[in-house]
């Protein structure tokens, strides 16, 4: 299974990546683009956006079905990728390289409850 | 209980994504279902459809109970191994199913029925039959392949080219034997093609003469998406037990000609059509971006309606449904579509997308 070690990880199968500028990058895991199947359409946040930590704020559409994404953290949506938007399939070819959004988190220490690299692959692996 | 193929263990070989498909389990798909999807498009590819369950039908009234249990007219088959697409409906017009059936001799047809509903069809069967002099004789010994796409009647006499004798001169919707196999130019994809049925322990050995001819297995997933481009209904989404055809898209599969003939269903039928106001059913084609799917309401100018499939279109590259409209809505209306919580522009057009690789729209 591809999961990098340097990422952090959500049970619904979001991938969150500490930046330097003290935002975070989203996107979903390998596991859930394969299951997802051929993925079609994107819906991604605007920027500028409140949500929850938990909270749906994007939808993945692939042939098969419609996925929610979930924020991760709680915080400001700074951006969201619009070449992906143009070219949905770049989430099938390489899930980690294609980001969603990018989230401004309220509190950057919620990052430390999320799942590390082995604990995201036990949830992957049921 | 969950039942597999005899063609499984070729399914995971090829890696193939199971699921559980009415019990089944099948392939979704092999890798792509989108490059499984142009595969039977452009050229050919596979389908591992044994499943679905195959019923001899034999005896001196089979014709007659045919006429009774059946929508469409089986007196309309008169060529040996000519097919015909029908409903198979409660007295009250709700539809059971619908099957192909092959008519062979007036003793003897091949009704070719849903998985998920096999068990409920020949319970039925069994029980209409009583009053008839014939036998119905499931076929769980066989397996059966569809193959299908422009190249798949070629590349199936490279892989067979001894049945090329007996197949080549096959109309759509005809079938034939050949040694202990059935060979049908028929399909569900809207491609040419042929559906074959042979003893399922000869199963796996056709299937890999068939992928060393260059045909592609295909899942579940592509099989989808290529009967709804084709505009073709699927059961238990398009039409089930609490829709009868006449809604469904399917008033051309119901034979009223013979006043004479009296089938189950028909007389709630003919009272459906005569209370009027019959409820239309049509394609849609989404203008705005996003992807529509069954179950999701249909704004139009005369009320509500709801889709009953949709899916994104390989083809056509864009996200295409059909859906239960009110009477009064015809092609080239503009409706809505609440897909989340917007509402998405979409064209109405006759529920039939892409035949033989070419779009209808």
């Amino acid at each position: 299974m591809n999961i990098p070690a340097d990422l952090k990880y959500t049970q619904s199968h979001e991938w969150v990546k500490q930046e330097a500028d003290g935002t975070v990058t989203i996107g979903i895991t390998d596991h859930a683009q394969e299951a997802l199947g051929d993925i079609v359409f994107l819906e991604l946040p605007e920027p500028g956006r409140l949500v929850k930590a938990g909270q749906e704020c994007a939808v993945v559409e692939s042939v098969k079905a419609a996925s929610d994404v979930y924020a991760p953290l709680a915080g400001e949506i700074v951006a969201r990728n619009e070449d992906a938007i143009g070219a949905p399939e770049s989430v099938n070819q390489d899930a980690y390289a294609t980001w969603l959004f990018k989230l401004k988190p309220a509190n950057l220490a919620d990052l430390a409850g999320l799942l590390d690299a082995a604990a995201y692959e036990k949830v992957a692996s049921e | 209980m969950i039942q597999r193929t005899p063609l499984y263990d070729s399914h995971l070989a090829a890696h193939g994504r199971i699921v559980n498909f009415a019990d089944w389990e099948m392939p979704i798909n092999y890798g792509s279902q989108i490059e499984e999807h142009h595969a039977v498009r452009q050229d050919a590819g596979m389908f591992d459809v044994s499943h679905m369950l195959a019923i001899d039908l034999t005896g001196g009234e089979s014709q007659a109970f045919l006429r009774h249990l059946l929508a469409n007219d089986v007196a309309k088959l008169t060529v040996p191994g000519k097919a015909l697409y029908s409903c198979l409906l409660q007295e009250d017009g709700g539809v059971i199913d619908d099957l192909i059936v092959y008519f062979f001799t007036e003793t003897h047809y091949r009704i070719v029925v849903n998985a998920g509903t096999a068990e409920k069809d020949l319970g039925w069967m069994q029980l209409q039959a009583a009053d008839f002099a014939v036998n119905l004789k499931p076929r769980r010994d066989l397996a059966m392949i569809a193959v299908q796409g422009p190249q798949a009647r070629e590349r199936f006499w490279t892989a067979f080219p001894a049945s090329r004798a007996a197949s080549e001169a096959l109309v759509p919707f005809q079938a034939a034997e050949w040694n202990d196999w059935l060979i049908a130019r028929t399909g569900y994809t809207g491609e040419d093609g042929f559906e074959i049925a042979v003893p399922a322990t000869a199963a796996i050995a056709v299937w890999e003469k068939l992928v060393a001819a260059g045909i592609r297995p295909c899942g579940l997933g592509a099989r989808d998406t290529l009967r709804l481009e084709a505009g073709m209904n699927l059961y238990s989404q398009d039409m089930d037990e609490t829709q009868n055809p006449l809604e469904s898209g399917l008033a051309w599969t119901v034979d009223m000609k013979d006043a004479g003939r009296d089938f189950i269903g028909k007389s709630a039928l003919a009272g459906r059509r005569e209370q009027g106001k019959l409820q239309a059913f049509l394609g849609l084609v989404l203008l705005d971006k996003g992807v529509l799917r069954a179950h999701q309401k249909v704004v139009t100018a005369q009320g509500e309606g709801e889709i009953t499939s949709g899916s994104f279109s390989p083809t056509l590259n864009q996200s295409i449904a059909m859906a239960r409209l009110p009477g009064g809505v015809a092609p080239g209306d503009l409706v809505e579509v609440a897909v989340r919580d917007k509402l998405l522009r979409a064209k109405v057009v006759k529920p039939s997308f892409v035949r033989h690789g070419k779009s209808l729209i």
